[in-house]
């Protein structure tokens, strides 16, 4: 899976650096960064929990 | 003993009702799922109404949370401008509106909130409450307007953020406020009095201290009579000073509702009856406080934990840290936790002149809360420690 970001609907509120914050970082610039577009399968549960409380429904998981 | 729903409803056609909606589906539920909202909308995302739609950013369909071929796909089942009026719960039925009664099997309370409103002010123009799209939309035409000075009433979040976009469209801004500090009871003194000087520092007339005797005109409102006697002439007023649960149509149902539904450590109201969102009231064991949260996160994540407690009685007790944020300005204001005004408070990183810093607060040794401007990532890390029942030394420690 790949993680994607609309930027342009995402507010730095760093719910999902909260859940998976060795994918996800807010940084001191406000701005989100992501650490691991491409996580392994192990990851997926904690990713869609990311996708899922996002309150801008800014991350989706492609499939590629 | 109780056995799982084989079919669901779910009253309130919002945040909650949806993730409710979604979760089910998500945990493998296959039989049919009921969802019954008393607007007309399809459910639709609140926190833009405040801000961004109300600012004419955004196209009114921009808050949209689903769509008509997604619950289809879904399996779904909406049912729009339809109120339930009662609710049986030995014979488990609703009623609706139009008088119809439906029976239920699996039953999700999720009907929200209303806002509390000025009496005697029902038949002034011009005077507003935000809750809902179609409010939004009223506002929005009467600001665009351009209105010589809007008056917003209650400094809480709602008033706070509607100031912001009033400024935001170069409107003439009075807030009045009944607390000598808004927000105090909530954040604090201090703290509330940063986000007093943001307010001033962009140009809203912050009158606090003060209350409002009267909202008159003739037909449409003219002026806002204070408590102390003066007046201000006002073309739009903004009525936001809170909100009350929607239970009345539980009265007599045999639920017990004391300022929400009352719940079990599991969002569980009675057998097959589970509650979530601004309407629902339980004992949130993280905090050891009964606890009725009116948070976006708290909404969706109450929602989908209800939709799993229906399922499975293994689905254990709900125990959240609250949290939400507010954007008022170019400021993000973040709180998380369950904070009082009396908890002590500590700048843990940046700086209050700057406002841009993150605040903790401690109460009996805890860290019991987080309040950050424009520091997201701090608030998030506190957040985590709140979640771990941390002390308030190892939090004042902590280094992100």
């Amino acid at each position: 899976m790949r993680i994607v970001v609309d930027f342009d609907l995402c507010e730095s509120n760093a719910v999902c650096m909260q859940i998976a914050p060795d994918i996800f970082e807010v940084r001191d610039d406000d701005f989100l960064y992501i650490l691991n577009e491409t996580p392994g399968e192990a990851d997926r549960a904690r990713v869609e929990e990311c996708v899922q409380r996002c309150p801008k429904q800014a991350i989706s998981i492609a499939e590629d | 003993m109780t056995r799982a729903p084989r079919a669901v409803t779910i009253v309130g056609a919002s945040l909650a009702g949806l993730n409710a909606a979604e979760a089910l589906r998500r945990e493998g539920f296959d039989g049919p799922v009921t969802l019954i909202g008393a607007e007309n909308h399809l459910p639709y995302d609140r926190p833009p109404l405040s801000k961004q739609v109300l600012a004419g950013e955004w196209a009114p369909e921009r808050v949209a949370l689903t769509d008509p071929e997604e619950l289809e796909e879904d399996g779904i089942e909406a049912r729009l401008g339809v109120r339930a009026t009662a609710l049986d719960l030995d014979a488990r039925e609703l009623t609706l509106h139009s008088g119809e009664t439906v029976a239920f099997d699996g039953l999700v309370i999720a009907t929200g909130a209303r806002c509390r409103t000025m009496p005697g002010t029902d038949q002034v123009g011009g005077v507003h409450v935000l809750r809902s799209l179609d409010d939004c939309l009223a506002l929005r035409a009467d600001l665009e307007a351009m209105p010589q000075r809007v008056v917003v009433v209650g400094a809480g979040f709602i008033g706070a953020e509607v100031a912001a976009t009033a400024r935001g469209r170069g409107l003439d801004v009075t807030m009045v406020e009944a607390l000598p500090t808004p927000l105090s009871r909530v954040l604090g003194d201090e703290m509330g009095e940063v986000c007093a000087e943001v307010h001033r520092d962009h140009g809203v007339d912050l009158r606090t201290a003060v209350g409002v005797e009267r909202i008159s005109g003739d037909g449409r409102v003219e002026r806002v009579t204070l408590s102390d006697g003066s007046t201000i002439d006002a073309d739009v007023v903004v009525v936001g000073i809170g909100v009350i649960p929607n239970t009345e149509w539980l009265d007599g149902s045999g639920l017990e509702v004391d300022d929400g539904v009352m719940c079990d450590a599991s969002c569980l109201a009675a057998d097959r009856v589970a509650a979530a969102g601004d309407v629902a009231r339980w004992p949130n064991a993280l905090f050891g406080e009964t606890m009725r949260v009116e948070h976006w996160d708290n909404a969706a994540q109450q929602g989908a934990h209800a939709a799993r407690r229906l399922l499975d009685a293994a689905a254990g007790p709900f125990t959240p840290v609250p949290w939400f944020w507010s954007d008022q300005y170019d400021r993000k204001i973040q709180l998380a936790g369950r904070v009082r005004g009396d908890d002590e408070v500590r700048v843990v990183t940046g700086s209050v002149d700057e406002r841009r810093f993150a605040a903790i607060y401690g109460r009996a040794g805890r860290i019991v809360g987080v309040l950050g401007f424009n520091r997201p990532r701090h608030v998030m890390r506190y957040r985590a420690l709140i979640e771990q029942g941390a002390s308030f030394d190892e939090a004042l420690a902590a280094e992100f």
